[in-house]
């Protein structure tokens, strides 16, 4: 108690500190905090009064109750494969010699920059009622690719590239010269993969499997397109509810429901498996052990991988072909039609995602660094809490988010709905974590006693964050900026519910037009898409090398 | 009185256990006069370096006072005081060139560009490392590293500078160069310095006084000489230097001394500190080099022994003596051995010290 009084006056001493620290506690307790209240607030209050009604209603309806356990089936087999492919995947990037390391790299990571979508519309342009394979080629009149098949792969192409950038970072971080060791000591191949490099992943495994439950149910874009009427889930029939029949409090129900069992993995992540971590995912690459995979073995990976490889090349084209086919399926002539509409009639939508993912990203990308160095280096009353929700929106499925922030947002004295701001601050808030995480592996990597210094030396803390700490981290913000701007312009699922005639998003639009199946419209608009996020990537790059080109890779390493 | 610690106590607890605390510091007390340079002396986790900072401001103490130049700067941020620390990982600023480090706390007092340049231009000639003034810090040796800290931490005219084992990165003969250098500057701009080390060697070289401190509490705060020849308690004398101890019991206490007896034998030793009683046992205490070795002769030598091992190291002899009637080894040097001879080992000899040198603590 004493401790936290001389805190709190330490922190009066700072007026800066504690503004700071005031203005962002508020904005994550009315832009987190309050919308999740809400849908809990609405779910069990739905006509004023406290009742259990509206949830019993939601546990009790058949209907709802096969999509919760349809989401659950889906996030875990999500999770499972999708972890292996990430894991065969990294496992043989890190532990083999195969030719064309780089391309398999590049393959595993390219899904992450396009909309979370594009397996599911690719899919549906190759087996689906007008799909080349399915129709064209196999004449087939009915295919059965909505439903559990074609989704289940979808969601396993979206997102295996998750696991595969996490397990990546753990084999890395795990020393060859442990296997060495253990072949050393007479243990056969398949044995030391067994009884030495798998128990070192498991934590890492698990932690991936964790990551892809949640984000898998939360998805929205993917179940949208193929999962149809035969095979529901639960985040599309919150979505259904809320715009479908303008049920407010039937849609926070649902909501609700969903955010349980995405809680329960993002809490067993984030205290349990990330307690067990061997080794911090963020290890220096070592050079990697050949040894450990017999030629024969390792073969039989680079097939694996390179028919995933020929899966994923074999979708984007299919988008590229498809934006530019006069009508998909049943007249393949090219075309630049779809790109006619793209950049006249839905060029609104391009220039509002432009301008919302380009003005979010930086702002959420400051506050993350901002709020990373106050947890790491500053002391002050509710540090945890703060961290803790702050990193709450990361657990929190987008179809709750997105259902939240109507609910809290469309009445006085805070009336946003239909606004810039609304999708501006979601955005902002929803992307928070990843600078929050960037930041914070960071700094911890800075030694404190260089920000002590500058202290010493006189500077109060905002010049020390300004001239010491920031430029530090640059490298990290803008990583994390790429990142957070690839996510803000691919989110679908909380953005849809706050999506107005004044300010709408591509990746809405493509939704929109697959739903109303003008199949080269989406491809067209998606393969825009694709090129704004690398065009950005790639200008953020330069502006780095050239502002920061001498510095950029050296400061790093005092 | 420019640094004064009045009863300094730091408990440390332990975040996820609040019940769990540790007494990193205990009811520490010192005062440092203006121009001096005193040293903390003490091994590993004695709280040395947490003093430092609670003098610094970066650790709040859990009680006493910190007082700076004749004011109480218990509530001020490390900011507002008026010290300088080096740090022992010396803490450059990786992203800023050599001058734009030296220069910092002048910039941030918005002196104009061109007097911080001469200012820094001018600590860098009195430090003789001028031609670095546009290097990074990842192009500069580890002595440069550290030249560039004390330059950073002095170039501010501090009223203290702090400084926390600031020599530990460095290699022994870079080391020696760097303490003599410290103290040379120390003394040039005569600001008063708190230093922090477990190296004796370096604490006796830099040092006005030295504190030993250990567990947390203050052993004894004195010149190196007193320090060395004249340790307020076993464990200062244990830790400082090497040591010989001869138990005895106390005969009679006067003004001039202690008279006690050992091995049979009433000796006088003058004593410092401390009233002793009859009858008390105590340990008479002698450095390695103020036994005085010799052939076994006739007569009663203060104690006989054998010579066990020798060690021959240039300037001087090491010998392990065993005694007659104690179980301890006792550790002799003699020095010129050229001069002064050999023993063999295995070679008997008597012992025997000029009570000048000795000193007699309470066992
Ligand atoms: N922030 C802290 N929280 C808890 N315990 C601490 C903290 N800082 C220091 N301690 C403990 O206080 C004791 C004294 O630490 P201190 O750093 O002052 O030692 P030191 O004398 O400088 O040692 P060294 O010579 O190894 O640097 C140690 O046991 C240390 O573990
Ligand atoms: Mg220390």
């Amino acid at each position: 108690m004493k401790e936290k009084i001389r805190e709190l006056r330490l922190m009066a001493k700072d007026p800066l500190l504690l503004t700071v620290v005031l203005v962002i506690f508020a904005s994550v307790i009315l832009f987190i905090l309050y919308p999740l209240f809400k849908v809990i607030i609405v779910s069990v209050f739905p006509d004023g009064a406290f009742s259990l009604s509206m949830l019993g209603k939601v546990v009790s309806s058949w209907h709802l109750r096969t999509a919760f356990l349809n989401s659950l089936l889906m996030g875990t087999l999500t999770a499972v494969l999708g972890s292996l492919v990430g894991f065969i995947f990294a496992f043989t990037i890190t532990r083999t010699n195969i030719p064309c390391k780089k391309f398999f790299n590049l393959i595993a990571i390219i899904p992450i920059i396009s909309p979370p979508f594009i397996g599911a519309l690719a899919i549906i342009m190759l087996f689906g009622n007008n799909g080349l394979i399915s129709s064209t080629i196999l004449g087939l009149t009915n295919t059965r690719i909505y439903g559990i098949r074609g989704l289940l792969f979808a969601q396993v192409i979206t997102f295996f590239p998750v696991a595969y950038i996490t397990l990546k970072g753990v084999l890395e971080s795990i020393s060859p010269t442990l296997e060495d060791a253990a072949m050393d000591l007479g243990g056969s191949r398949f044995k030391v993969f067994r009884k030495v490099t798998l128990p070192l992943a498991v934590p890492g495994i698990a932690s991936a499997m964790l990551i892809l439950f949640v984000e898998t149910l939360a998805d929205f874009g993917n179940p949208l397109i193929l999962a149809g009427s035969r095979f529901s889930i639960l985040s599309v029939q919150a979505y259904l509810e809320i715009t479908g029949m303008y049920n407010l409090s039937k849609g926070a129900a649902i909501a609700f429901i969903l955010l349980i069992p995405s809680m329960t993995a993002f809490l067993l992540q984030k205290y349990w498996v990330s307690k067990k971590q061997y080794i911090t995912i963020t290890g220096k690459p070592t050079t990697s052990s050949i040894k450990l995979v017999s030629p024969r073995v390792t073969w039989i990976l680079f097939a694996v991988l390179s028919l995933f490889a020929a899966v994923i090349i074999m979708i984007y084209l299919t988008i590229i072909w498809g934006a530019f086919a006069n009508t998909w399926g049943n007249d393949n002539t090219l075309t630049l039609r779809h790109f006619a509409y793209v950049f006249g009639v839905g060029f609104g939508a391009v220039t509002d995602t432009i301008i919302i993912a380009g003005l979010a990203t930086p702002i959420s990308g400051i506050l993350g660094m901002v709020i990373a160095f106050l947890v790491v280096r500053k002391k002050f009353p509710g540090k945890h809490a703060l961290e803790f929700s702050s990193m709450l929106s990361f657990a929190v499925p987008g179809t709750v988010i997105g259902i939240g922030y109507v609910l809290a947002f469309n009445s006085r004295p805070l009336v946003l709905t239909g606004t810039l701001a609304i999708l501006l601050i979601n955005f902002i808030f929803r992307y928070v974590p990843v600078g929050i995480q960037s930041g914070i592996a960071v700094l911890r990597q800075v030694d404190p006693s260089i920000e002590e210094a500058a202290i010493d030396l006189g500077a109060d803390s905002q010049t020390t964050f300004k001239k010491i700490t920031l430029p530090l981290m640059i490298p990290a913000f803008f990583s994390g900026l790429i990142y957070s701007f690839v996510r803000a312009m691919t989110a679908i699922s909380a953005a849809i519910f706050l999506v107005s005639s004044q300010w709408n998003l591509m990746t809405v639009q493509i939704m929109s037009q697959v739903n109303s199946g003008r199949l080269g419209a989406a491809a067209a608009f998606s393969l825009v898409l694709v090129m704004i996020i690398l065009l950005a990537i790639l200008l953020i790059r330069s502006l780095l090398t050239y502002k920061y080109g001498k510095l950029g890779g050296t400061f790093m390493k005092i | 009185m420019s640094v004064l610690l009045k009863h300094i106590t730091k408990i440390f607890k332990d975040p996820n256990n609040t019940a769990k605390e540790f007494t990193a510091v205990k009811d520490v007390n010192l005062d440092v006069h203006e121009g001096e340079m005193v040293t903390f002396l003490g091994p590993s986790g004695c709280g040395k370096t947490t003093t430092l900072r609670v003098i610094s401001g970066f650790e709040s103490p859990t009680e006493g006072e910190v007082w700076i130049s004749g004011k109480m700067v218990n509530n001020d941020p490390p900011n507002k005081r008026d010290t300088s620390m080096v740090f022992q990982s010396y803490a450059i600023f990786p992203h800023l060139s050599v001058s734009q480090n030296i220069g910092f706390g002048l910039d941030l007092k918005g002196i104009s560009k061109k007097e911080i340049r001469t200012q820094v231009e001018t600590i860098m000639e009195v430090m003789n490392f001028k031609d670095l003034y546009n290097r990074r810090p990842d192009q500069l040796s580890g002595g440069q590293q550290q030249r560039v800290a004390l330059a950073r931490a002095i170039i501010n005219k501090p009223k203290v500078l702090l400084f926390d084992e600031p020599l530990s990165n460095l290699d022994a003969k870079l080391r020696d160069q760097m303490r003599i250098e410290i103290r040379r500057i120390q003394q040039t701009f005569g600001i008063t310095s708190i230093y922090v080390t477990h190296d004796q060697d370096e604490a006796m070289t830099v040092s006005d006084r030295i504190m030993v401190m250990n567990e947390g509490e203050v052993m004894q705060i004195g010149t190196p000489f007193e320090i060395y020849s004249r340790p307020a308690n076993t464990f200062v004398s244990d830790f400082i230097g090497r040591v010989n101890f001869f138990p005895a019991t106390v005969i009679s206490a006067g003004t001039d001394g202690v008279v006690v007896k050992c091995f049979g034998q009433q000796r006088v030793i003058p004593s410092w500190n401390g009233e002793f009683v009859k009858d008390e046992q105590v340990n008479i205490v002698l450095r390695p080099e103020s036994l005085i070795l010799g052939k076994l002769e006739a007569g009663k030598p203060f104690a006989k022994g054998v010579i066990k091992r020798s060690v021959y190291l240039g300037p001087t002899v090491e010998y392990e003596i065993e005694l007659e009637g104690m179980d301890a080894l006792m550790l002799a040097v003699t020095y010129n051995p050229v001069k002064e001879g050999f023993y063999r080992d295995g070679e008997k000899i008597q012992i025997d010290f000029d009570p000048v040198s000795a000193h007699v603590l309470p066992r």
